[in-house]
């Protein structure tokens, strides 16, 4: 069986390398988070994954969360105390305020450490995920009380959070959400509705769960700007933070599904009773602009699934292919013995494919979570706004692009196993099932690519995009002008992937403006070929810097060398496919269109 | 009480620990070091002695390079209060680290010393016991359960054929095995906590000890591999085999 073993390795040179963990350390508020401790911190959180998480995804898998008929749900076995170890650890509070517990470390130290449990247990860290957006809602809208009151157990992790958006006939569309939330005389809302797909809605984790939900108040305006955001706890609380009565909320069924099966996805009841206790969180009407910042970082989270799942589902592939012996080795062995199959070039395609897939993911989603930090704290105004530009544009294309290719990376990973990747106890499988959920939920590559279209690139006319682009097209030239073979190669391939996407780029903008049922269309290939280039980008910097320490004779030469070989197959086996993007883009949108509704 | 913990740095238990191309020892450079496993389990029964009352400090200890300090962080982030490195470049042998935690000890005067059994990279086994010698001290290695009480340690050892209990009188010298505790993970709040704990830096020549190897080490080899096998057709056979191939028994 394999064991996940977090690539410490990579992720610190990602780290350190690529996204600059020594000048985040410099910012105000982060001075704690060296080098030095990071590694430490990896290394502790890399040993939970492995000993604690990881030998619990197959089991939970196959046991799957269960609703109990008194409405409560028992989690697999294992996970509740895995969580209460979780908890009594401090993972829950790595990024979160000091003031309210939290270790206030960097969200490029935070990503690693979730990478890790992503690729652990998914369906298990699901629960911290949510519990988190909830966080960073109330700490963004909430009232000093409200902070005071439900924030400290939350980042504690004593409490759980969940988010409560879809509702039957709202799914992608908020604007029709339909819970009612009536004021009461005491300045508190009663809640009447349902609302599904709540994860970790109900859970034995913990003593208090703590639901954020979308409703109407009766005189609230139609559309998105009628739509409010409520605390309902599962259990009140009083002043002095004790648990007081159960509150009007049930879990009236968990959904079953396709992957993520110990992660209970519940159908909740509010009101039946009554009408459930809310506090109304931040300004009335105004609760998807609360919903939607928070939505940002949620959409990241996903991205990072999409590389922990990947990373899993390589490091599983490459375990067996070590060890499953089929067929001769062509051109290896002359004795005609039989050979591993990862003697086999098509294997070897596959594997390398997942590597380099995975490897490029990784950089781009720590660079993005390093820009989160400097947007945040970064010292001058105009930087910090320079840096937020940057994460607008890449949260769709993290999003959308990681969990997408995820697929490609689970898919191959059942393929190395052959027939025994279609039979569940290789544990293949589980990994390209979970994955399958994450291209939908927090807004569906199709919402990921309209985001990018139709919001973060156009607003600024194309301004952030062009300057990315052309700052992607600087590491281009530069790398093509050196003398190393495979710089030289990784630099002509990425010059040519990124004059595509220039050329998708102003195509798209002056597609939006004038016929934008076209320019949509073609939203999803644009999306991936940022994300093909975004990741060569990645690559083709991970590579200069590992000549660079190849030459100065520092650092992990096996690793250098690695690192070269795979941005360089990268390059010239993935991202040819950005050209491809484009032309599907600029040609083949219109053709999208070319039947009416009655056509198909 | 202070109780002080002696931790080593090793190739990590997960590594597989390879020859260096010339011979000349084990490949150490961008290999995984960390604490030798049984060290852990001496700072995880040093940490349960404080939360029950017993230990009032305790003092982590590690000789070697400057590298040693992050083995020394894990301490403190395990629960360690502070730590103390005895630096020193060169290759120490177990009698040199007794004489250096001696030394230590004298300075410190902890009333109890607990140690892994041995280190997962060399094995030896010997530096608690010259370390009790040292000291004229009474030890009691192998622990698998330790109680204190009124000035005493009883000590459950694992011997051959069984467990052993031994009563010592403080201070005394424990060595600790594998079935002693379950080390805990180091929580968040405790590795950057760790931070800001005490860390002194002695050399070894401060502490009056002359380290100077007694042992040349002339040469490492990687152990030879696997012959296959061979089906036998009787026991007769198999007696041979062993008699006069494997040669684990006597000549007829």
């Amino acid at each position: 069986m394999s064991t996940y073993r977090a690539p410490l390795s990579d992720m610190q040179f990602v780290m350190n390398e690529l996204a600059g963990l020594s000048e985040i350390a410099t910012l105000p508020g982060y001075e704690e988070a060296t080098p030095d401790t990071v590694a430490v911190i990896l290394e502790e959180a890399s040993r939970f994954a492995t000993d604690v998480l990881d030998p619990l995804n197959a089991s939970g898998d196959r046991e799957g969360a269960t609703r109990l008929p008194d409405g409560s749900v028992r989690t697999p076995e294992g996970f509740k105390a895995a969580y209460e170890q979780f908890v009594q650890s401090g993972w829950n509070g790595v990024n979160k305020p000091a003031a309210y517990g939290g270790q206030h470390l960097p969200q490029l130290v935070a990503a690693g450490i979730e990478e890790m449990w992503h690729a652990a247990n998914m369906a298990f860290d699901l629960c911290p995920l949510l519990t988190q957006g909830a966080i960073d809602a109330i700490e963004l809208v909430g009232t000093p009380e409200q902070k005071a009151r439900f924030l400290p157990p939350m980042v504690a992790g004593t409490w759980t959070g969940t988010m409560n958006l879809t509702e039957p006939q709202a799914g992608s569309d908020l604007a029709a959400v339909r819970m009612r939330a009536e004021p009461q005389a005491d300045g508190t809302y009663k809640l009447y509705g349902q609302k599904i797909f709540i994860t970790y809605g109900e859970h034995d984790f913990t003593d208090n769960i703590i639901h954020l939900v979308l409703a109407r108040t009766p005189d609230a305006p139609a559309g998105v700007k009628g739509i409010s955001l409520f605390l309902v706890p599962k259990f009140l609380v009083d002043e002095n933070g004790s648990l007081g009565r159960r509150n009007d909320v049930q879990c009236v069924s968990l959904e079953h599904k396709l992957g993520i099966h110990a992660s209970p996805t519940a159908v909740m009841a509010y009101g039946d009773h009554g009408g459930a206790v809310g506090y109304l969180i931040g300004e009335k009407n105004r609760g998807l602009e609360a919903m939607f910042i928070m939505m940002n970082q949620a959409r990241f989270s996903v991205g990072m699934e999409g590389v922990g799942l990947s990373e899993r589902a390589y490091q599983r592939a490459v375990d067996y292919a070590r060890q499953r012996v089929q067929g001769r080795a062509v051109g290896i062995d002359k004795q005609g013995k039989p050979a591993p199959i990862i003697e086999h070039p098509d294997i070897r395609r596959m594997l390398m494919t997942m590597r380099a897939y995975t490897e490029a993911m990784r950089a781009l989603g720590y660079v993005t979570a390093a820009a989160m930090d400097n947007a945040r704290h970064a010292r001058e105004p105009s930087e910090r706004a320079q840096h937020q530009a940057f994460v607008d544009l890449m949260i769709p294309i993290v999003k959308g692009w990681c969990t997408e290719t995820a697929q490609e990376v689970t898919y191959l990973g059942v393929q190395v196993h052959g027939g025994m990747g279609f039979i569940e106890e290789t544990g293949a499988a589980q990994y390209s099932r979970d994955a399958r959920i994450i291209t939908i939920y927090e807004g569906t590559t199709g919402i990921q690519a309209n985001d990018l279209v139709g919001r973060k690139m156009t607003r600024d006319d194309g301004a952030t995009a062009k300057r990315v682009a052309a700052q992607i097209d600087k590491v281009a030239a530069h790398l093509a002008s050196q003398d190393d073979a495979s710089l030289n190669a990784i630099g002509v391939r990425l010059a040519a992937a990124t004059a595509a996407l220039q050329n998708a780029i102003d195509w798209m903008l002056a597609s939006y403006a004038a016929k934008p049922r076209t320019a949509l269309a073609g939203s999803v290939p644009y999306l991936n070929l940022w994300g093909v280039v975004c990741g060569g980008w990645q690559m083709a910097r991970a590579a200069k810097v590992a000549v660079d320490r190849l030459a100065q004779g520092e650092g992990d030469a096996t690793f250098m060398r690695t690192k070269i070989a795979t941005a360089r197959f990268y390059a010239e086996s993935l991202l040819p496919l950005a050209e491809a993007y484009a032309q599907a883009v600029v040609s083949g949108s219109p053709g999208a269109l070319a039947l009416t509704a009655e056509q198909f | 009480m202070k109780v002080l913990v002696c931790v080593k740095r090793v190739i990590d238990f997960n590594v597989k620990v390879r020859v260096r191309s010339d011979g000349s020892g084990v490949e150490t450079s961008n290999v995984k070091m960390s604490m030798n496993p049984f060290d852990e389990i001496a700072v995880e029964e040093a940490v349960r002695l404080r939360e029950r009352g017993i230990a009032s400090e305790i003092v982590a200890v590690s000789c070697g390079t400057a590298a040693c300090q992050e083995t020394l962080r894990a301490a403190l982030a395990l629960g360690a209060d502070r730590a103390v490195l005895v630096e020193t470049d060169t290759a120490l042998e177990p009698l040199a680290v007794a004489k250096l935690v001696a030394a230590l000890v004298r300075q410190e005067a902890p009333q109890l010393v607990i140690l892994g059994k041995q280190a997962i990279d060399d094995d030896a086994n010997q530096t608690g016991q010259m370390l009790a010698a040292l000291l004229d001290w009474p030890q009691a290695t192998f622990a698998s359960k330790l109680q204190i009480a009124d000035g005493k340690a009883d000590v459950t050892r694992e011997v051959d054929g069984g467990l052993e209990t031994v009563e010592v009188t403080l201070p005394a010298v424990v060595t600790t095995d594998l079935r002693l505790n379950e080390p805990r993970y180091a929580t968040l709040p405790n590795i950057m906590k760790a931070k800001k704990k005490p860390m002194q830096t002695l050399s070894a020549q401060s502490l009056g000890v002359d380290v100077t190897p007694h042992v040349t080490l002339i040469r490492v080899d990687e152990p030879a591999g696997r012959k296959g096998g061979g089906r036998v057709a009787d026991v007769k056979e198999l007696v041979a085999k062993l008699r006069n191939e494997a040669k684990v028994l006597p000549p007829a």
